[in-house]
């Protein structure tokens, strides 16, 4: 019995040798090979990404990279809970609505003394992307990208329907307009779709018409505004009002992006980073074009524009080697990479036109153009604690089964609360 | 027939047998030492990833939560939130209408798991792992597929209900309907693993009763009321539990199938759900935690009701 004992306390040890064999071997030392962790969320910018990687391999032999891919719905709620945990990624894709939680609640590090030492010059990103990731005067990321929109149109059907194609004259009553005519029933053809998705539908109308989703020191909601509801109101018209747009059940269970890619809609106001989704399908590349976004009724451009940085984790383990790869992907020669696949529009100023090139198909200048009209996106310390809860109710308004204007205040209401539960 | 002579002559081999085996192994006090050796990872795997938890979550929910693990005691507070949020009142309500609609499992795989063991019954093998196939999918494969079945404008279920003059809804995305279909598949999803405890109840089931119910003239019908259900209700019994205890937890499908967009969320958001939402999404660890402990209880109540109202209907033996 006895030596039973002994060899199972023996099998029992073993895993834990092993274990310390393993750590002891690996302390690295400075100049030891080290493995950093890159999430990101966009299947579609993997390639790019991994491209910009090899690149930087190739300089700096000792530091490997692996990408994470985790799908957006997930993203979020994963990096918490692993930063949380302590088993986080070393650098990971941030989007302004993150920035200041993850900056203010210990999740990002903060970059100044690096970017000081290194002479990283932070003027060549676009100024509007540099100041969301400034955060209580500390830089928390490197700017990667930035967003445009545009009108995306179906070229076939507008020739069909003999409607003029939109061009930058363009105001919310053309939109209007062109959709009623172009939609035809009997073909289950909508001239629009109006999907139900703030950074695709409202946060575009929004500032067009003079309204604001948050105060600019987001503290308070601007749904209550008269321009605010305006802005949104140009939604929901186009269903419960024009009937030009499927209605929200049919944007909930297809993509609307589907939509237009397989001709059933032949209007949609699409992102700088869809393109190339289009372009993969055949029909799309071949019919569909993009326009410049609609102007306000008063003739305004202002729209919210989304912009991604990369971070370092507070708690990276190698924050020299991720410092080291953080500059590269900040870098001139990441950004052509980036901009060349015709996936996004790099923060890092002066590659716009390699982006506006890259599909010969799209005029994908459009998008370039109006980065001008830019303005921060809505985001506050706790942006998902309000955004969320947004969506949710104005679903109310988008079946018709209550007045935008009743909602949008019912909206308010929450995002106050929420907004008040920041402070304490 | 002699009796002392082919008794005993047996007896003797088997008796020695038995005690030259035994001999290595008696039972001392070393056969508890080895019966908690060979029990400890289960329980040490019960105590760490259950036990403790369900304790943590009982702490954590009187707490408020900020960022990446910070918290502090926040006495009631959560619960007085909880009290007074019309998202909990929804989710209670959504979550007992899929509990009860998930019980529609149980009588449909009892009568497939009758049907399989009817004698002379062709291609059981197939039949079997066509329904225990759900059960080894994953669930976000098994929610895609069905999103596209349930597609309003051109799922396959749709596309047949206009073939015979039916104009079908938005399945997912109307309010009215999204949470039947979200059980539909819950209930689709768990005959597979209810039929196998079935399936295994009805062959403990001595054939001479059949036989006998057979010669006093009882039909197959007859004989499934009268014989497999009554000597089958402590499967039914612990099948039910489950299901129960399962439909609480329901999640994944409302996460993949609805998902936060669609106009038919605050009519299928469960507790679990709920959970998530509060938690994960928006951050608050704290109310998250009393969201659990509510399901927690909710668990705890239907189950203690189930073990209490078995008496009148369980027949063992």
């Amino acid at each position: 019995m006895k030596s039973v004992r002994r060899w199972t306390s023996l099998l029992l040890m073993a895993p834990l040798l092993a274990v310390a064999a393993c750590s002891s071997n690996s302390k690295a030392g400075d100049d030891q090979p080290v493995t950093l962790t890159y999430a990101i969320w966009d299947q579609a910018q993997a390639a790019a990404m991994k491209q910009i990687i090899k690149e930087f391999h190739a300089q700096h032999p000792k530091i490997d990279v692996q990408v994470q891919v985790t799908p957006w719905e997930s993203y979020w709620t994963k990096l918490q809970t692993s930063i949380t945990s302590g088993t986080g990624p070393d650098l990971f894709w941030m989007t302004m609505v993150y920035a200041k939680y993850y900056a203010t609640g210990g999740g990002t590090a903060a970059l100044d003394d690096q970017i000081k030492k290194s002479k990283l010059d932070m003027s060549a990103y676009v100024p509007a992307v540099t100041k969301a990731y400034t955060i209580n005067g500390k830089v928390y990321g490197i700017p990667k990208d930035v967003n445009g929109f545009g009108l995306c149109y179906n070229k076939s059907l507008f020739d069909a329907a003999k409607v003029k194609r939109p061009d930058d004259s363009w105001t919310w009553n053309d939109v209007v307009s062109a959709a009623q005519k172009l939609t035809n029933k009997q073909k289950g053809v909508y001239g629009f779709v109006a999907p139900e998705a703030d950074e695709l539908s409202w946060y575009l109308t929004v500032p067009q018409a003079g309204g604001q989703v948050i105060s600019p020191d987001g503290t308070t909601s601007g749904y209550d505004q008269e321009a605010t509801i305006k802005g949104i109101q140009f939604w929901t018209d186009m269903i419960t009002k024009y009937h030009v747009s499927p209605s929200l059940q049919q944007t909930t269970d297809t993509d609307p992006l589907a939509m237009l890619t397989s001709g059933k809609v032949a209007m949609r106001y699409c992102g700088s980073w869809e393109p190339e989704e289009i372009a993969a399908v055949p029909y799309g590349k071949a019919n569909i074009d993009v326009a410049p976004l609609p102007a306000g009724p008063d003739g305004n451009r202002n729209y919210y524009s989304n912009g991604l940085a990369n971070s370092m984790s507070a708690k990276t383990k190698h924050p020299d080697q991720a410092w080291e790869f953080l500059q590269f992907l900040g870098s001139d020669r990441a950004a052509e990479i980036q901009a060349k696949t015709g996936t996004v529009i790099p923060a890092y100023q002066g590659h716009a036109d390699a982006y506006a090139k890259a599909i010969s198909e799209f005029h994908l200048q459009v998008f370039v153009d109006q980065l001008k009209y830019a303005q921060p996106f809505p985001a506050s310390t706790d942006t998902a604690a309000w955004r969320d809860a947004a969506t949710k109710q104005f679903a109310d308004a988008w079946t018709g089964k209550a007045p935008v204007a009743e909602v949008s205040k019912r909206v308010a209401e929450t995002m106050n609360q929420a907004l008040a539960k920041e402070k304490k | 027939m002699t009796s002392s002579g082919t008794a005993t002559a047996p007896a003797e081999p088997v008796a020695e047998e038995m005690v030259r085996r035994r001999r290595p192994r008696p039972p001392t006090q070393d056969s508890g030492w080895w019966a908690a050796l060979l029990l400890l990872p289960a329980a040490a795997g019960l105590a760490i990833f259950e036990i403790w938890p369900t304790f943590q979550t009982i702490y954590y929910s009187f707490t408020s939560w900020g960022a990446f693990g910070g918290h502090v005691w926040s006495g009631l507070e959560n619960y007085r939130t909880l009290i007074a949020d019309s998202d909990v009142f929804h989710a209670i309500v959504n979550t007992a209408i899929i509990s009860a609609i998930s019980m529609l499992a149980v009588p449909l795989s009892i009568v497939v798991a009758a049907l399989m063991s009817l004698p002379g019954m062709r291609g059981v093998t197939i039949y079997r792992t066509l329904y225990f196939l759900p059960v080894v999918t994953l669930p976000a494969a098994v929610a895609l597929t069905w999103k596209y079945l349930f597609n309003g404008d051109y799922g396959l279920i749709n596309w047949l209900l206009s073939k015979v003059g039916v104009d079908g809804p938005h399945w997912l995305s109307d309010p009215a309907t999204a949470i039947f279909a979200i059980s539909i598949v819950g209930v689709w999803g768990s005959i597979g693993y209810n039929m196998v405890i079935f399936l295994s109840g009805i062959h403990g089931i001595p054939l001479d009763y059949y036989e006998a119910a057979e010669l006093d003239g009882a039909g197959r019908v007859s004989q499934f009321f009268h014989i497999t259900v009554p000597l089958l209700t402590p499967s039914i019994f612990f099948v039910t539990v489950i299901t129960v205890i399962n439909s609480l937890q329901a999640f994944d499908l409302v996460y993949l199938m609805v998902g936060q967009t669609s106009p038919a969320i605050t009519r299928t958001e469960t507790l679990v759900y709920l959970f998530y939402q509060r938690g994960f999404a928006e951050h608050d660890g704290g109310y998250a935690a009393a969201v659990g402990v509510l399901l927690l209880l909710a668990t705890l109540i239907l189950t203690a009701a189930q073990f209490r109202l078995q008496r009148r209907w369980v027949h063992y033996g």
